[in-house]
Protein backbone atom coordinates (compact mmCIF):
# COMPACT_ATOMS: atom_id res chain seq x y z
CA UNK A 1 0.00 0.00 0.00
CA UNK A 2 1.60 3.22 -1.37
CA UNK A 3 -0.99 5.36 0.91
CA UNK A 4 0.10 4.24 3.94
CA UNK A 5 4.12 5.88 2.90
CA UNK A 6 2.84 8.97 2.88
CA UNK A 7 0.02 10.09 5.64
CA UNK A 8 2.48 11.06 8.20
CA UNK A 9 2.72 14.45 6.47
CA UNK A 10 -1.23 14.81 6.20
CA UNK A 11 -2.24 16.14 8.91
CA UNK A 12 -5.20 19.32 7.90
CA UNK A 13 -8.53 18.91 7.96
CA UNK A 14 -10.66 19.85 4.62
CA UNK A 15 -14.19 20.30 4.71
CA UNK A 16 -17.13 21.03 1.57
CA UNK A 17 -20.40 22.54 3.56
CA UNK A 18 -23.10 24.57 3.62
CA UNK A 19 -22.19 28.40 5.74
CA UNK A 20 -22.83 27.81 9.37
CA UNK A 21 -21.17 24.16 9.34
CA UNK A 22 -17.94 26.22 7.65
CA UNK A 23 -17.88 28.94 9.93
CA UNK A 24 -18.06 26.70 13.00
CA UNK A 25 -14.76 24.61 12.03
CA UNK A 26 -13.11 27.50 11.12
CA UNK A 27 -13.54 28.99 14.11
CA UNK A 28 -12.75 25.54 16.03
CA UNK A 29 -9.44 26.46 13.54
CA UNK A 30 -9.44 24.00 11.00
CA UNK A 31 -8.59 26.91 7.87
CA UNK A 32 -5.64 26.91 6.53
CA UNK A 33 -4.62 28.46 3.40
CA UNK A 34 -1.71 27.25 1.75
CA UNK A 35 1.35 28.79 -0.34
CA UNK A 36 -0.91 28.69 -3.35
CA UNK A 37 -3.47 30.78 -1.92
CA UNK A 38 -5.47 27.38 -2.10
CA UNK A 39 -8.03 27.27 1.00
CA UNK A 40 -9.04 23.39 2.39
CA UNK A 41 -12.69 25.00 2.24
CA UNK A 42 -15.42 25.25 -0.20
CA UNK A 43 -19.01 27.03 1.29
CA UNK A 44 -21.80 25.66 -1.04
CA UNK A 45 -24.62 27.25 -0.64
CA UNK A 46 -27.77 26.95 -3.21
CA UNK A 47 -26.16 28.71 -6.40
CA UNK A 48 -23.27 27.05 -6.38
CA UNK A 49 -22.23 24.80 -9.84
CA UNK A 50 -22.31 21.21 -9.36
CA UNK A 51 -19.48 20.73 -10.89
CA UNK A 52 -17.75 23.16 -8.39
CA UNK A 53 -18.30 20.75 -5.67
CA UNK A 54 -17.16 18.18 -7.81
CA UNK A 55 -14.04 20.03 -8.55
CA UNK A 56 -13.49 20.83 -5.14
CA UNK A 57 -13.94 17.07 -3.81
CA UNK A 58 -11.17 15.77 -6.27
CA UNK A 59 -8.90 18.40 -5.95
CA UNK A 60 -9.18 17.72 -1.47
CA UNK A 61 -8.97 13.86 -2.04
CA UNK A 62 -6.21 14.59 -4.18
CA UNK A 63 -4.18 16.62 -2.01
CA UNK A 64 -1.23 15.11 -0.19
CA UNK A 65 -1.33 16.91 3.21
CA UNK A 66 -5.12 16.22 3.77
CA UNK A 67 -6.22 13.39 6.27
CA UNK A 68 -9.72 14.01 6.51
CA UNK A 69 -12.19 15.50 4.42
CA UNK A 70 -15.68 16.73 5.93
CA UNK A 71 -18.49 16.82 3.56
CA UNK A 72 -22.13 17.82 4.78
CA UNK A 73 -24.13 14.79 4.06
CA UNK A 74 -27.05 17.27 1.63
CA UNK A 75 -24.02 18.00 -0.42
CA UNK A 76 -22.56 14.73 -0.74
CA UNK A 77 -26.46 13.67 -2.01
CA UNK A 78 -25.63 16.17 -5.54
CA UNK A 79 -22.13 14.24 -6.19
CA UNK A 80 -23.69 10.58 -5.19
CA UNK A 81 -21.28 8.94 -7.39
CA UNK A 82 -18.62 10.29 -6.98
CA UNK A 83 -18.83 10.01 -3.26
CA UNK A 84 -19.80 6.17 -3.43
CA UNK A 85 -16.66 5.77 -5.71
CA UNK A 86 -14.49 7.16 -3.40
CA UNK A 87 -12.72 4.19 -1.70
CA UNK A 88 -8.99 5.42 -0.55
CA UNK A 89 -8.02 4.75 3.01
CA UNK A 90 -6.43 8.83 2.23
CA UNK A 91 -8.02 11.24 3.09
CA UNK A 92 -10.87 9.71 4.98
CA UNK A 93 -13.86 10.85 3.67
CA UNK A 94 -16.70 11.63 6.39
CA UNK A 95 -19.94 13.02 5.80
CA UNK A 96 -21.74 15.22 8.56
CA UNK A 97 -24.91 16.69 8.79
CA UNK A 98 -25.93 20.12 8.44
CA UNK A 99 -27.78 22.84 10.41
CA UNK A 100 -31.23 22.08 8.26
CA UNK A 101 -30.56 18.72 7.07
CA UNK A 102 -30.45 16.05 10.19
CA UNK A 103 -28.23 13.29 9.42
CA UNK A 104 -29.67 10.02 7.94
CA UNK A 105 -27.22 7.36 8.31
CA UNK A 106 -28.75 4.67 5.67
CA UNK A 107 -27.65 7.48 2.85
CA UNK A 108 -24.20 7.40 4.35
CA UNK A 109 -21.79 5.33 2.24
CA UNK A 110 -18.94 4.06 4.52
CA UNK A 111 -22.85 3.09 6.45
CA UNK A 112 -23.98 1.58 3.72
CA UNK A 113 -20.78 -1.03 3.50
CA UNK A 114 -21.42 -1.53 6.95
CA UNK A 115 -24.72 -2.81 6.76
CA UNK A 116 -24.01 -4.55 3.79
CA UNK A 117 -21.23 -6.40 5.97
CA UNK A 118 -23.46 -7.41 8.52
CA UNK A 119 -25.93 -8.79 5.98
CA UNK A 120 -28.90 -6.32 6.51
CA UNK B 1 -5.50 -41.80 -8.50
CA UNK B 2 -3.06 -40.97 -10.45
CA UNK B 3 -3.25 -37.22 -10.16
CA UNK B 4 -6.01 -36.37 -12.64
CA UNK B 5 -6.74 -32.94 -11.90
CA UNK B 6 -3.95 -29.79 -12.02
CA UNK B 7 -0.31 -30.89 -11.07
CA UNK B 8 3.18 -29.70 -11.35
CA UNK B 9 5.00 -30.28 -14.09
CA UNK B 10 7.76 -32.49 -12.33
CA UNK B 11 9.87 -35.26 -12.97
CA UNK B 12 8.69 -38.30 -11.24
CA UNK B 13 11.88 -39.26 -8.92
CA UNK B 14 12.02 -39.57 -5.44
CA UNK B 15 13.71 -36.06 -4.49
CA UNK B 16 10.57 -34.63 -6.33
CA UNK B 17 8.84 -36.54 -4.38
CA UNK B 18 10.33 -35.09 -0.87
CA UNK B 19 10.20 -31.79 -2.35
CA UNK B 20 6.74 -31.74 -3.02
CA UNK B 21 5.99 -33.32 0.40
CA UNK B 22 7.62 -30.61 2.25
CA UNK B 23 6.11 -27.86 0.08
CA UNK B 24 2.67 -29.25 0.62
CA UNK B 25 3.59 -29.30 4.80
CA UNK B 26 4.66 -25.62 4.38
CA UNK B 27 1.35 -24.52 2.56
CA UNK B 28 -0.83 -26.81 4.74
CA UNK B 29 1.23 -24.23 7.89
CA UNK B 30 0.70 -21.21 5.84
CA UNK B 31 -3.05 -21.83 5.70
CA UNK B 32 -3.30 -22.58 8.85
CA UNK B 33 -1.36 -19.61 9.47
CA UNK B 34 -3.59 -17.05 7.52
CA UNK B 35 -6.97 -18.31 8.46
CA UNK B 36 -5.77 -17.74 12.11
CA UNK B 37 -4.58 -14.34 10.97
CA UNK B 38 -8.05 -14.01 9.19
CA UNK B 39 -10.25 -14.45 12.19
CA UNK B 40 -8.16 -12.30 14.38
CA UNK B 41 -8.57 -9.66 11.74
CA UNK B 42 -12.67 -10.18 11.68
CA UNK B 43 -12.28 -10.08 15.27
CA UNK B 44 -11.34 -6.83 15.19
CA UNK B 45 -13.00 -5.59 12.36
CA UNK B 46 -16.20 -6.54 14.03
CA UNK B 47 -15.38 -4.35 17.17
CA UNK B 48 -14.29 -1.26 14.60
CA UNK B 49 -17.86 -2.05 12.60
CA UNK B 50 -20.10 -1.78 15.96
CA UNK B 51 -17.57 1.16 16.83
CA UNK B 52 -17.97 3.23 13.47
CA UNK B 53 -21.86 2.99 13.99
CA UNK B 54 -21.87 4.08 17.36
CA UNK B 55 -20.03 7.03 16.39
CA UNK B 56 -21.66 7.87 13.56
CA UNK B 57 -24.73 8.42 15.41
CA UNK B 58 -22.88 10.47 18.27
CA UNK B 59 -21.77 12.47 15.49
CA UNK B 60 -25.30 13.45 14.87
CA UNK B 61 -26.56 14.62 18.07
CA UNK B 62 -22.94 15.95 18.34
CA UNK B 63 -23.10 18.12 15.26
CA UNK B 64 -26.78 19.25 16.18
CA UNK B 65 -25.41 20.40 18.95
CA UNK B 66 -22.28 22.88 17.58
CA UNK B 67 -25.55 23.88 14.80
CA UNK B 68 -27.06 24.81 17.78
CA UNK B 69 -24.66 27.52 19.11
CA UNK B 70 -24.00 28.50 16.14
CA UNK B 71 -27.10 29.59 15.67
CA UNK B 72 -26.51 31.70 19.20
CA UNK B 73 -23.64 33.60 17.87
CA UNK B 74 -25.78 34.41 15.27
CA UNK B 75 -28.85 35.55 16.82
CA UNK B 76 -26.62 37.58 19.06
CA UNK B 77 -23.59 39.09 16.93
CA UNK B 78 -25.00 38.63 13.47
CA UNK B 79 -23.51 37.14 10.97
CA UNK B 80 -19.65 36.09 11.32
CA UNK B 81 -18.98 33.69 8.86
CA UNK B 82 -17.89 36.50 6.45
CA UNK B 83 -14.88 37.63 9.03
CA UNK B 84 -14.04 34.39 9.87
CA UNK B 85 -13.93 33.12 6.79
CA UNK B 86 -11.34 35.93 5.58
CA UNK B 87 -9.41 35.50 8.95
CA UNK B 88 -8.70 32.21 7.99
CA UNK B 89 -4.71 31.61 7.69
CA UNK B 90 -3.31 28.97 9.33
CA UNK B 91 -4.72 25.72 10.63
CA UNK B 92 -4.58 25.60 14.19
CA UNK B 93 -6.60 22.18 14.56
CA UNK B 94 -4.83 19.61 13.28
CA UNK B 95 -4.60 16.52 13.33
CA UNK B 96 -1.60 13.86 13.60
CA UNK B 97 -0.87 10.12 12.31
CA UNK B 98 -0.41 7.43 14.21
CA UNK B 99 -0.17 3.59 13.83
CA UNK B 100 -1.54 0.99 15.19
CA UNK B 101 -0.25 -3.49 15.08
CA UNK B 102 -3.14 -5.42 14.50
CA UNK B 103 -1.58 -8.99 13.77
CA UNK B 104 0.85 -7.88 11.29
CA UNK B 105 -1.25 -4.81 9.65
CA UNK B 106 -0.66 -1.03 10.26
CA UNK B 107 -3.48 0.60 10.88
CA UNK B 108 -3.26 4.49 10.79
CA UNK B 109 -5.49 6.49 13.14
CA UNK B 110 -5.41 10.34 13.98
CA UNK B 111 -5.15 12.53 16.93
CA UNK B 112 -6.05 15.90 17.99
CA UNK B 113 -3.19 18.06 17.52
CA UNK B 114 -3.99 21.54 18.52
CA UNK B 115 -2.15 24.71 18.90
CA UNK B 116 -3.21 26.55 20.96
CA UNK B 117 -3.63 29.94 18.72
CA UNK B 118 -5.45 33.34 19.42
CA UNK B 119 -7.53 33.56 16.24
CA UNK B 120 -10.41 35.30 15.76
CA UNK B 121 -9.65 36.94 18.78
CA UNK B 122 -11.39 40.42 17.76
CA UNK B 123 -14.32 38.29 16.25
CA UNK B 124 -17.35 39.38 18.39
CA UNK B 125 -15.67 41.90 20.13
CA UNK B 126 -18.61 44.69 19.75
CA UNK B 127 -21.42 41.89 21.68
CA UNK B 128 -21.51 38.07 21.94
CA UNK B 129 -17.82 37.48 22.22
CA UNK B 130 -18.99 34.89 24.98
CA UNK B 131 -21.16 33.01 22.51
CA UNK B 132 -18.36 33.07 20.29
CA UNK B 133 -15.84 31.62 22.38
CA UNK B 134 -18.68 29.15 23.28
CA UNK B 135 -19.57 28.08 19.93
CA UNK B 136 -15.70 27.67 19.72
CA UNK B 137 -15.48 25.04 22.15
CA UNK B 138 -18.28 23.42 21.03
CA UNK B 139 -17.25 23.22 17.37
CA UNK B 140 -14.28 22.20 18.80
CA UNK B 141 -15.05 18.93 20.72
CA UNK B 142 -17.40 18.40 17.55
CA UNK B 143 -14.33 17.89 15.80
CA UNK B 144 -12.51 15.70 18.02
CA UNK B 145 -15.88 13.46 17.77
CA UNK B 146 -15.26 13.40 14.15
CA UNK B 147 -11.72 12.87 14.20
CA UNK B 148 -11.86 9.72 15.85
CA UNK B 149 -14.79 9.17 13.76
CA UNK B 150 -12.09 8.97 10.91
CA UNK B 151 -9.80 7.25 12.37
CA UNK B 152 -12.22 4.37 13.17
CA UNK B 153 -13.42 5.02 9.45
CA UNK B 154 -9.56 4.45 7.72
CA UNK B 155 -8.81 1.71 10.17
CA UNK B 156 -12.67 0.14 8.92
CA UNK B 157 -11.18 0.64 5.26
CA UNK B 158 -7.95 -0.87 5.51
CA UNK B 159 -9.29 -3.41 7.40
CA UNK B 160 -11.61 -4.39 4.78
CA UNK B 161 -9.06 -4.61 2.19
CA UNK B 162 -6.57 -6.32 4.36
CA UNK B 163 -9.28 -9.30 4.64
CA UNK B 164 -10.38 -9.61 1.32
CA UNK B 165 -6.18 -10.01 0.28
CA UNK B 166 -6.37 -12.59 3.56
CA UNK B 167 -9.82 -14.21 2.35
CA UNK B 168 -8.02 -14.30 -1.42
CA UNK B 169 -4.66 -15.54 -0.20
CA UNK B 170 -6.58 -18.48 2.48
CA UNK B 171 -9.25 -19.73 -0.42
CA UNK B 172 -5.91 -19.65 -2.87
CA UNK B 173 -3.98 -22.17 -0.80
CA UNK B 174 -7.04 -24.33 0.17
CA UNK B 175 -8.61 -24.53 -3.30
CA UNK B 176 -5.85 -24.65 -5.77
CA UNK B 177 -2.52 -24.63 -4.38
CA UNK B 178 -2.83 -27.72 -1.31
CA UNK B 179 -5.00 -30.08 -4.58
CA UNK B 180 -2.24 -29.08 -7.00
CA UNK B 181 0.45 -30.81 -4.67
CA UNK B 182 -1.68 -33.36 -3.52
CA UNK B 183 -1.98 -33.89 -7.12
CA UNK B 184 1.45 -34.21 -7.82
CA UNK B 185 2.61 -36.44 -5.05
CA UNK B 186 -0.51 -38.90 -6.17
CA UNK B 187 1.18 -38.49 -9.41
CA UNK B 188 4.81 -39.26 -8.94
CA UNK B 189 3.54 -42.09 -6.26
CA UNK B 190 1.88 -43.75 -8.78
CA UNK B 191 5.03 -43.39 -11.52
CA UNK B 192 7.12 -44.83 -8.99
CA UNK B 193 5.00 -47.56 -8.56
CA UNK B 194 5.09 -47.87 -12.41
CA UNK B 195 8.37 -47.64 -12.21
CA UNK B 196 8.63 -50.09 -9.63
CA UNK B 197 6.69 -52.98 -10.90
CA UNK B 198 8.41 -52.37 -14.35
CA UNK B 199 11.21 -53.15 -12.83
CA UNK B 200 10.03 -56.16 -10.80
CA UNK B 201 9.04 -57.31 -14.12
CA UNK B 202 12.43 -56.86 -15.62
CA UNK B 203 14.41 -58.36 -13.07
CA UNK B 204 11.93 -61.35 -13.36
CA UNK B 205 12.09 -62.00 -16.72
CA UNK B 206 16.21 -61.88 -16.47
CA UNK B 207 16.41 -64.41 -13.61
CA UNK B 208 13.75 -66.81 -15.98
CA UNK B 209 16.20 -66.15 -18.44
CA UNK B 210 19.25 -66.97 -16.81
CA UNK B 211 17.72 -70.03 -15.41
CA UNK B 212 16.97 -71.18 -19.07
CA UNK B 213 20.51 -70.37 -19.96
CA UNK B 214 21.59 -72.51 -16.89
CA UNK B 215 19.18 -75.56 -17.43
CA UNK B 216 20.26 -75.24 -20.97
CA UNK B 217 24.05 -75.65 -20.25
CA UNK B 218 22.89 -78.35 -17.86
CA UNK B 219 21.00 -80.28 -20.35
CA UNK B 220 24.33 -79.79 -23.11
CA UNK B 221 26.40 -81.09 -20.15
CA UNK B 222 24.81 -83.82 -19.41
CA UNK B 223 24.38 -84.40 -22.99
CA UNK B 224 27.83 -84.14 -24.15
CA UNK B 225 28.99 -86.50 -21.26
CA UNK B 226 26.52 -89.20 -22.42
CA UNK B 227 28.08 -88.80 -25.79
CA UNK B 228 31.34 -89.48 -24.30
CA UNK B 229 30.36 -92.30 -22.73
CA UNK B 230 28.76 -93.89 -25.77
CA UNK B 231 32.05 -93.36 -27.84
CA UNK B 232 34.00 -94.84 -24.97
CA UNK B 233 31.32 -97.96 -25.27
CA UNK B 234 31.85 -97.86 -28.51
CA UNK B 235 35.23 -97.84 -28.83
CA UNK B 236 35.85 -100.79 -26.18
CA UNK B 237 35.20 -103.62 -28.79
CA UNK B 238 37.43 -102.22 -31.01
CA UNK B 239 40.32 -102.32 -28.75
CA UNK B 240 43.88 -102.52 -29.88
CA UNK B 241 44.31 -105.40 -32.59
CA UNK B 242 47.55 -106.47 -31.28
CA UNK B 243 46.74 -107.36 -27.78
CA UNK B 244 44.06 -109.38 -28.78
CA UNK B 245 44.36 -112.67 -29.90
CA UNK B 246 41.97 -113.86 -32.88
CA UNK B 247 41.25 -117.87 -32.66
CA UNK B 248 43.41 -119.88 -34.65
CA UNK B 249 41.89 -120.58 -37.70
CA UNK B 250 41.86 -124.01 -38.66
CA UNK B 251 41.54 -125.21 -42.11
Amino acid sequence: MASTTAFKDRNLIAVIGDEDSITGLLLAGIGHINEHQRKNFLVVDSKTQISTIEAAFQEFTQRKDTAIVLINQHIAEKIRPTVDRYQEAFPTLLEIPSKDHPYDPSKDSVLKRVQKLFGE
Amino acid sequence: MSGAGPRENVFATRMALTNTKLRLKGAETGHSLLAKKRDALTTRFRAILRKVDEAKRKMGRVMQLASFSMAEVTYTTGDISYIVQEQAKLATFRVKAKQENVSGVLLPGFDVDRVPGSDFNLTGLGRGGQQVLRAKEVYAKALETLVELASLQTAFTILDEVIRATNRRVNAIEHIIIPRLDNTIKYIMSELDEMDREEFFRLKKVQGKKKRDAGNAERLAIADEELLKQLDEQQEPTTDLLSTKDEDVIF
